[in-house]
């Protein structure tokens, strides 16, 4: 074993202890804001395997979709739908808590002993860690651009449902219909039309829910 | 023995996720363990690619095209959770029954 190899494999135990422990963060912990900064580090530290995965473009990737949208919109919805109530507890609640444990304890055992049995064909040769991206590229338009051009439309297709799934919708208001609506509408400040600039989204002027509650 | 490290610790991930997937009372939790499992079959796609198939790395292609995936599901899941959060002004899941029965 040389020093590179010594480097990967003390970098590769940090990045994994790192990954598994924000990942336990993430799913154990019962504050929300805190798993969603540790769904972050979760991503980081994927990021950090992709790198010694001689993967810089998917690492890069990584850290750009991942950390940069995906985790801050999952800390917008959090701060959208900030509202601090005690789940009721569910009879029984721990036969479903010890029985996930068990299925995903035995789901991991057999994963790791079909790893560990199968005979894996490595390839003898290094791949080239800066001709990846050229490689990618042809790839992306070569055989695979029918799923790239999919692709695309996909998140067209995702961009228009979110905005409208996510969208206010304003109900002509009749009297009678207005008392029963009250039930279901979202206790929140309705929003000024004048004084919101037009550009502005939905998400951004939606007031915080919880001044309205207590 | 480099590729087993990272499988198991792929494996090691997506149970994790699955744990949370199944024992989440909040909705944008549920979310979060989703994306934790597509990280763990991402890393999977990515340690195949790395030692089975350096030359052409079709793995880290597939690795792009679920990331896209994943960031549109991540947009929808959320707006399904705000409109579920408008109408039931809550984000149990236990209370989200209105398919159920």
């Amino acid at each position: 074993m040389n020093l590179a190899d010594g480097v990967q494999l003390v970098s590769l135990a940090l990045l994994s202890a790192m990954m598994l422990g924000a990942a336990l963060g993430v799913v154990l912990l019962t504050n929300v804001v805190y798993s969603a900064f540790l769904l972050g580090g979760t991503f980081i530290s994927v990021a950090g395997l992709y790198l010694l995965l001689n993967a810089d473009f998917v690492a890069f990737a990584q850290v750009l979709i991942y950390v940069g949208a995906v985790n801050v919109l999952i800390i917008f919805a959090i701060m959208l739908v900030n509202k601090r109530q005690d789940f009721a507890p569910v009879a029984k609640g721990w036969i479903r808590k010890a029985a996930t444990a068990v299925v995903c304890l035995g789901l991991f055992a057999l994963l790791t002993t079909m790893v560990l049995v199968t005979p894996w064909a490595l390839s003898p040769e290094m791949g080239a860690a800066a001709g990846a991206i050229v490689t990618i590229g042809q790839h992306f338009f070569t055989d695979y651009l029918l799923p790239f051009e999919l692709a695309s439309i996909l998140l067209l297709m995702a961009l228009v449902g979110a905005i409208i799934l996510a969208r206010r919708e304003f109900l002509l208001e009749e009297p009678e219909l207005a008392t029963e609506q009250r039930v279901l509408t979202l206790p929140e400040r309705p929003r000024e039309l004048a004084g919101a600039a037009p550009g502005a989204s939905d998400r951004t002027t939606t007031t915080n829910p919880s001044d309205q509650n207590n | 023995m480099q590729l087993q490290y990272f499988l198991i610790l792929a494996a090691a991930l997506f149970c994790i996720g699955i744990y949370g997937l199944i024992n989440s009372r909040n909705a944008v939790r549920v979310l979060m363990s989703v994306e934790l499992m597509l990280n763990a079959v991402n890393l999977n796609l990515m340690a195949f690619s790395n030692y089975l198939d350096p030359i052409d790395v079709k793995g880290q292609v597939f690795t792009v095209f679920v990331i896209a995936i994943a960031a549109a599901e991540a947009a929808v899941g959320l707006a399904i959770v705000l409109a579920i959060y408008r109408n039931r002004d809550t984000v149990d899941m236990e209370q989200f029954n209105l398919l159920k029965w």
